[in-house]
C-alpha cells in the first residue's frame, strides 16, 4: 500500500515508489516536484521565496526556491536517484489578493515561478510539467510511481499533468 | 536590531493579547451593530508558530473560506486578516441585506458587501488601537478572496518568511448565537513593529 507523505509551508520530502507526496493548500507558495524516471525516487519541496541570497535568516533551506531545490536533488542523490534521470514538475504561484499596487510582495507568486525556473535550468533539470500562476489555492500530489502530478483546486476543477 | 519573535516574554505577551482584545473588541461591537445581533468574542490568543502550521489553525489548509485582506501602514506596518467559513459569510450577508438566500455563492453586490464588513471590522480594530497608543496606522482597501485557507493564509506569512521561520498572529474568534457566524480575525504585525508597538504602551 502506497503512503502519502505530507509536506508542509517551507518543508521538503523524498520517497522511494511507490509512495506519494502532497501539498495542500497551496498559495502564491510553489510546488516542485523532482522524479528519477529510473529509480522513481521522487521529492518535494514547498518553498515560500525566489532567493535565499536575499534575506538575512536564511536556515531553512526549504524556504527558498534556490536552496530547497538544490537540498531536495541533494537528498535525492543519497537515497539513490540518479543524476541525469531526474525531471521536475512544477505548480503554484498564485496571486491570491489583487492589489491596485504592484509592488514586490504582491507579485510574489510570479516572483517564485520565475525563480523556480532559472534554478532548474541552472541545475539541468527539465521540466515535464506545470500549472502555475492564476489566482487561486492548489492542493498537489505527487506519485512516485507513475510520476504523475494532480491538482486539485477549489472552482477552478483538477487536472493531472 | 529590533525585538524579534524568540525574545518576547511573557508579560509583552501579556501586552499583544490585550491588543488584540481592546481591538477585537470595538471591530466585534460595531459588527453587532451592523448587523443587530449579539455576537461574542472569545479571549484573543497570541500564536506564535511555525510556517507549516499556520493553516491548522484555521481548520486545516483546504477548508472553503473567505479572507479579506488589508495591509497595515503607518507607525506599525503588518497585514490583517479577517477570515470566515462560507456557510458563514452568506448568513452574515443574509441578515445585512435581509435576505433569504441559500446559495453558497455570493453575487457581486454581495461580495462587495463582505469587503465593506471587513473593512468596518479592520477599520475600527485599528481606530482603537491607535487611540490606545498614540501610534498612526491606516488600512489599505480590502482584497478579497474565498479559497483554501491555506493559500489565503500563506499571503501573509510569506512577509514573515523573509526574517523568520516563525509568524505570530494575534487571533481572536467570534461566534453569533448557536455558532451560526464563526469568524477568525488576525493582526499580523510586522517583526520590526513589536518593539514600536511595545514601547508605545511603556512596556519596554
Amino acid at each position: 500500500m502506497a503512503e502519502v507523505i505530507k509536506v508542509g509551508m517551507a518543508d521538503l520530502n523524498c520517497v522511494y515508489p511507490p509512495d506519494a507526496l502532497i501539498t495542500l493548500g497551496l498559495g502564491s507558495c510553489v510546488g516542485i516536484c523532482l522524479h528519477d524516471r529510473e529509480t522513481k525516487i521522487s521529492g518535494m519541496v514547498h518553498i515560500m521565496l525566489p532567493y535565499s541570497h536575499q534575506i538575512k535568516n536564511n536556515s531553512n533551506l526549504a524556504k527558498f526556491a534556490d536552496t530547497g531545490i538544490a537540498k531536495l536533488l541533494d537528498d535525492m542523490l543519497k537515497m539513490g536517484a540518479k543524476r541525469s534521470k531526474v525531471v521536475s514538475k512544477v505548480a503554484g504561484g498564485a496571486q491570491m489578493f489583487n492589489f491596485n499596487d504592484t509592488s514586490d510582495i504582491m507579485r510574489i507568486g510570479a516572483r517564485n515561478v520565475v525563480a523556480v525556473k532559472e534554478t532548474l535550468k541552472n541545475l539541468n533539470i527539465p521540466i515535464l510539467a506545470e500549472d502555475t500562476g492564476g489566482s487561486y489555492g492548489r492542493t498537489i500530489e505527487f506519485s512516485s510511481d507513475t510520476g504523475l502530478l494532480l491538482v486539485k483546486t477549489i472552482g477552478h476543477g483538477i487536472k493531472q499533468i | 536590531m529590533s525585538i524579534s519573535i524568540a525574545d518576547l516574554n511573557s508579560q509583552q505577551i501579556d501586552v499583544l493579547k490585550e491588543i488584540g482584545n481592546i481591538g477585537a473588541g470595538n471591530a466585534v461591537t460595531a459588527l453587532s451593530k451592523m448587523v443587530s445581533k449579539r455576537i461574542d468574542m472569545k479571549v484573543p490568543i497570541v500564536n506564535i508558530v511555525e510556517f507549516k502550521e499556520v493553516a491548522d489553525l484555521v481548520g486545516g489548509p483546504e477548508m472553503l473560506v473567505s479572507g479579506i485582506y488589508f495591509k497595515v501602514s503607518g507607525d506599525i506596518t503588518g497585514s490583517i486578516m479577517f477570515l470566515i467559513d462560507n456557510d458563514s459569510s452568506r448568513t452574515l450577508i443574509n441578515w445585512l441585506m435581509g435576505k433569504n438566500e441559500t446559495n453558497a455563492e455570493l453575487d457581486e453586490i454581495e461580495l462587495s458587501a463582505l469587503k465593506e464588513v471587513g473593512n468596518i471590522l479592520a477599520g475600527s480594530y485599528l481606530s482603537s488601537l491607535s487611540t490606545l497608543t498614540g501610534l498612526s496606522m491606516t488600512v489599505s482597501i480590502p482584497s478579497l478572496a474565498i479559497d483554501m485557507a491555506g493559500a489565503i493564509m500563506s499571503v501573509p506569512v510569506i512577509l514573515f518568511g523573509q526574517v523568520g521561520d516563525h509568524v505570530l498572529l494575534i487571533e481572536t474568534d467570534f461566534i453569533e448565537g448557536i455558532n451560526q457566524v464563526k469568524g477568525n480575525f488576525f493582526l499580523i504585525p510586522d517583526e520590526q513593529s513589536f518593539e514600536i508597538l511595545l514601547k508605545s504602551l511603556g512596556v519596554i
